[in-house]
């Protein structure tokens, strides 16, 4: 490779010799996760700790009328209970709302309720004791009078005058309402040949993170200063919402993120619970850990996609796709969750609808009303699946009416491959999308026309399958249009410092988190790339306000490409700057010098002239050799943010062959595949199993996963044997292709992929069961789609 | 019954002595008395299979096993599985293959997938998922998982031959 043609400078940084992206490399540090030496936060323990565990509500609506602590306070161990009321001292309320979502009200919420709980799960005391164990014997202790109130839980009646309203000084039940209309809707549907109908059901459903969210908070008050380790996506926006409730400045905080046992979502907001631990530490003055147990996680952990939305599509009979409508309800719980707010979803699907085709006529009305659940908010891909199964559904019932292939009729409106940059009937900005090399792609992995074959030939012998295809647009990386418009103080920026240690191996600090994805590997491979240092020289540190810079995190599928950015501009700065050092050393010219295989080398010829460990001798333990006027500066710190897109879109197309039993109503996965367009593949294998992940989440809420509440808002599933997720045993082997096509935004030139694959895959799988049913002349759009459902839409039951 | 029971058991190959409440269960004993914390707790009620542990040569759910009950037993975790090595090449397998993301699940689908191996030396996928359907996986979708394991018998047979 020393004889390759040299002339660095007119190569990209990623396509330099030896470089890590593109490339397959496993991530750094696996062994401590497969040994079972990782340090997740439930694993911790801190001199002096205690454990607090919440009496919550058995109630969905009730008025406190009473605490009675005095029984549980004596009892061996314990160490304090604390009501609402006691904690207010300490901490302040707070109101999830974001100005830019214009009219979105909430109710002021506290760490611990005071005076009334909103939902089955809500803390109503903190019981503090030397042990778990301990503190949840005296939660038993605890009496507490309640004065049940009527509970508010269906949300098609949320908004009916006789409807109690949750909070009466909201005036009603309804926390955001937004409205759209483009194009000409009316005639649009007025003109077409055919218009469908269809109302889509999603149930509301969870993250399930296998490690439960766990918090230590150690308040150490002769610092005056706070720790928080959480399993968080988001440590700057924990220290920042610590801070302020708790009357602390931002140095008072420090939030450090070990290992995380699963996010998805569940771990970017900040919880009652959470701040309640922050908050007993500090009353307390001593550290405190709070881990959910799994019955808390499912009745506290964010919930996500309860949504009944009604869709129209209007078609010509050429397969002209003519209009959309929507109109969307969502129930997010008694409070819009802090500080991202709950009314992002429906504004998402709004958004999204429609987005991959060219009408421009689309009219949509989403509501957001309150009720007496536990709290939605965003999960993995913030309202993808359900923007996605109803335009996708919508399309094949157009397809199903008008008597085309459902791939037809995508050829025949998804937007031309070569038609960017262009924008959506709402406002979304495309930059360059591939939904046609995409399906392209798709059809030719699946081998389209042969399952088309083998379908028509087992529908002979009674057998039922289906084949399901859902084109689909992803938001990514996104800029401060998110949350920092509105006010939240949550960065859209991250920032990556990169220096060239003692001993010549690079160490990097990103305010990007881990939490799985491989944000750690991502940098490595990025840095070392650009540095020429092998990835095995290079250390990631994330996880510590104390010690990144300052960012956003990961989430929304943006660490690789606003973290992987900045990443890839410092250690450009770096490379710069040892470049000067070494050609002050080498008495050469900086660019006559390039960095390969952790030594400085010549540019033409590739001859090693100084390993990068005896550079770094020279500038650190022997600087009187340098030539006069020489100061190196060895770390460089960049920050990137997009500016140009609010959001990188990013596009692909999923398919789901599966087969329906008319008997018993049960779905059976055959094969399930996905292309996927993020643009810059900075490791192939970890985006394709990112993208596997995403799946068989969305494979999860396609056919599993529901919270099922009763009338009175009582959650009846609220453990793992009742609430089902996917297991290894009925989920298919998923395929996996790209097209690529980079954001031009930056120069690494990568989008992101962690939601893509929960984006589409419930809608893909809808589709199939509904193209398994065809003969049947019925459909379904209601997911999860149980053998209840199935049955039921066969009339069988 | 609110006394501690005196119990003597064998913890990854050393002796260890303890007393114990009668409720206390082996993962809390496991992680709480003896530190050991790769033995992971997702819901404590013998589901998701994060506890997943060896006890006198079987794979059981450390959540619903009493401490007590271990009296006398051999009970092997993700620590002492790893360092005594019997379990190098699937773990090397995992990480090639990026069979973990959280890793939270890995110390548990590392002791069932060696379950299946020592009874099995040649299972195909469909035996490996249907083996694996007591671990959940929230990251991975199980796939990767699968692939290891499969590479993992077919090395061990290549080695053997």
């Amino acid at each position: 490779m020393t004889d390759s043609p040299a002339n660095t400078e007119t190569l990209s940084v990623l396509d330099r010799p030896n470089s890590y992206i593109g490339k397959t490399v496993p991530r750094p540090n696996l062994d401590r996760l497969l040994q079972g030496r990782g340090l997740y936060v439930s694993d911790m323990e801190l001199p002096r700790m205690v454990h607090v565990v919440f009496l919550r509500s058995p109630h969905a609506h009730a008025r406190i009328v009473e605490i009675d602590a005095g029984a549980a306070k004596r009892l061996p161990g314990v160490i304090a209970v604390v009501t609402g009321r006691e904690l207010e001292a300490v901490i302040t309320p707070w109101v999830g709302v974001l100005s830019h979502l214009k009219g979105l009200k909430s109710a002021p919420q506290s760490a611990i309720a005071i005076d009334r709980v909103c939902w089955q799960g809500e803390a109503v005391a903190a019981v503090v004791a030397t042990n778990r164990a301990a503190a949840e014997d005296a939660a038993e202790h605890v009496l507490v009078e309640y004065q049940e109130l009527e509970a508010v839980t269906d949300m098609r009646t949320t908004l009916d005058p006789q409807t109690p309203v949750i909070h009466p000084a909201l005036g009603d039940n309804l926390a955001f309402e937004r409205n759209h209309d483009a194009g000409h809707v009316d005639q649009a549907f007025a003109a077409s040949d055919e218009v469908v109908e269809a109302d889509f059901v999603f149930g509301r459903h969870t993250g399930v993170t296998l490690e439960p969210r766990a918090v230590v908070a150690d308040w150490n008050a002769a610092e005056a200063r706070l720790t928080i380790y959480q399993g968080t996506q988001a440590p700057h926006m924990v220290q920042n919402i610590a801070a302020l409730h708790l009357g602390l400045q931002e140095q008072q905080v420090r939030v450090v993120c070990k290992d995380v046992g699963g996010s998805f979502g569940i771990k970017v907001h900040i919880y009652a619970d959470e701040m309640a631990t922050y908050a007993l530490s500090k009353m307390l003055r001593r550290p405190i850990k709070f881990v959910a147990d799994r019955v808390e996680s499912f009745n506290t952990d964010i919930h996500a996609r309860d949504h009944r939305c009604k869709g129209r599509i209007g078609i010509q009979r050429d397969g002209t796709i003519t209009a959309f409508e929507i109109d969307d309800l969502t129930g997010i719980g008694p409070y819009s969750m802090y500080p991202r707010t709950s009314a992002i979803e429906a504004n998402q699907v709004v958004n999204l609808v429609g987005g991959p085709y060219t009408t421009k006529n689309y009219r949509a009305r989403a509501r957001v009303v309150f009720q007496n659940k536990n709290v939605m908010c965003q999960y993995r891909a913030v309202g993808h699946p359900i923007a996605c199964s109803v335009t996708e559904g919508l399309v094949d019932l157009a397809a199903m009416k008008i008597g085309m292939d459902p791939v037809e009729i995508r050829r025949r409106n998804l937007i031309a491959d070569d038609a960017y940059p262009c924008a959506s009937p709402s406002g979304l900005r495309f930059e360059k999308l591939s939904h046609h090399a995409s399906l392209d792609k798709l059809l030719e992995m699946m081998n389209y026309e042969g399952l088309r074959t083998e379908q028509a030939a087992l529908r002979k012998n009674n057998i039922h399958r289906g084949i399901g295809i859902a084109s689909f647009i992803e938001v990514t990386n996104p800029s401060a249009a998110f949350y920092g418009v509105g006010g939240a103080k949550i960065s859209s920026q991250d920032g990556v410092a990169v220096r060239l240690g003692a001993q010549g191996s690079v160490i990097c600090q990103t305010s990007i988190t881990e939490q799985g994805q491989g944000s750690e590997s991502l940098t490595a491979q990025i840095v070392g790339s650009v540095l020429g240092v092998s990835m095995d020289r290079v250390r990631v540190m994330l996880g510590d306000t104390d010690h990144t810079p300052y960012g956003g995190g990961t989430w929304a599928s943006r660490g690789a490409g606003i973290g992987g950015e900045a990443a890839l501009r410092a250690a450009k700065v770096l490379r710069k700057n040892i470049l000067d050092v070494a050609a002050a050393i080498l008495q050469s010219s900086p660019a006559e010098l390039d960095i390969a295989n952790n030594s400085v080398v010549n540019t033409d010829d590739g001859t090693p002239r100084i390993e990068l460990r005896e550079l770094a001798r020279i500038v650190y333990f022997r600087p009187d050799t340098l030539p006069p006027g020489i100061q190196p500066e060895l770390m460089a710190t960049r920050h990137f943010v997009p500016r140009e897109y609010p959001f990188a879109f990013t596009n692909g197309v999923q398919a789901s062959w599966l087969e329906v039993d008319t008997e018993t109503g049960f779905v059976k996965l055959l094969r399930h595949w996905v292309v996927e367009d993020c643009g810059t593949i900075i490791n192939p294998q970890l985006v394709d199993e990112q993208i596997r992940g995403g799946v068989v989440q969305g494979l999860g809420a396609a056919l599993f996963e529901k919270c099922i509440y009763d009338e009175r808002g009582q959650l009846t599933n609220a453990n793992m044997a009742d609430y089902l997720v996917p297991m290894s045993g009925e989920m298919p082997d998923i395929d996996v292709g790209h097209v690529v096509s980079p954001t031009l935004e930056s120069e690494l030139g990568a989008k992101g992929a962690g939601e893509a694959g929960t984006a589409g895959a419930a809608a893909a799988v809808t589709n199939a069961v509904n193209d398994a049913l065809r003969p049947f002349g019925t459909i379904v759009t209601e997911i999860p789609l149980t053998p209840q459902v199935i049955l039921t839409a066969l009339g069988r039951i | 019954m609110r006394a501690p029971i005196p119990i003597s058991l064998c913890v990854n190959g050393e002796r260890v002595d303890a007393h114990v409440l009668p409720r206390l269960n082996l993962a809390d004993f496991l992680r709480e008395h003896l530190h050991l914390t790769g033995t992971h707790v997702g819901c404590e009620h013998g589901a998701c299979g994060a506890c997943t542990v060896r006890v006198n040569d079987e794979i059981i759910r450390a959540c619903l096993v009493l401490a007590v009950q271990t009296h006398g037993a051999s009970v092997l975790t993700i620590e002492g599985l790893s360092d005594s090595g019997e379990v190098a090449d699937l773990q090397a397998a995992f990480r090639d293959r990026n069979a973990l993301q959280c890793g939270y699940c890995t110390p548990g689908m590392l002791m069932a997938a060696q379950d299946l191996l020592k009874q099995d030396a040649e299972p195909d996928r469909k035996q490996i998922r249907e083996h694996l359907s007591g671990n959940y996986c929230r990251c991975t979708g199980y796939q990767a998982i699968v692939d290891a394991v499969e590479t993992t018998a077919r090395l061990r047979r290549e080695r053997k031959s």
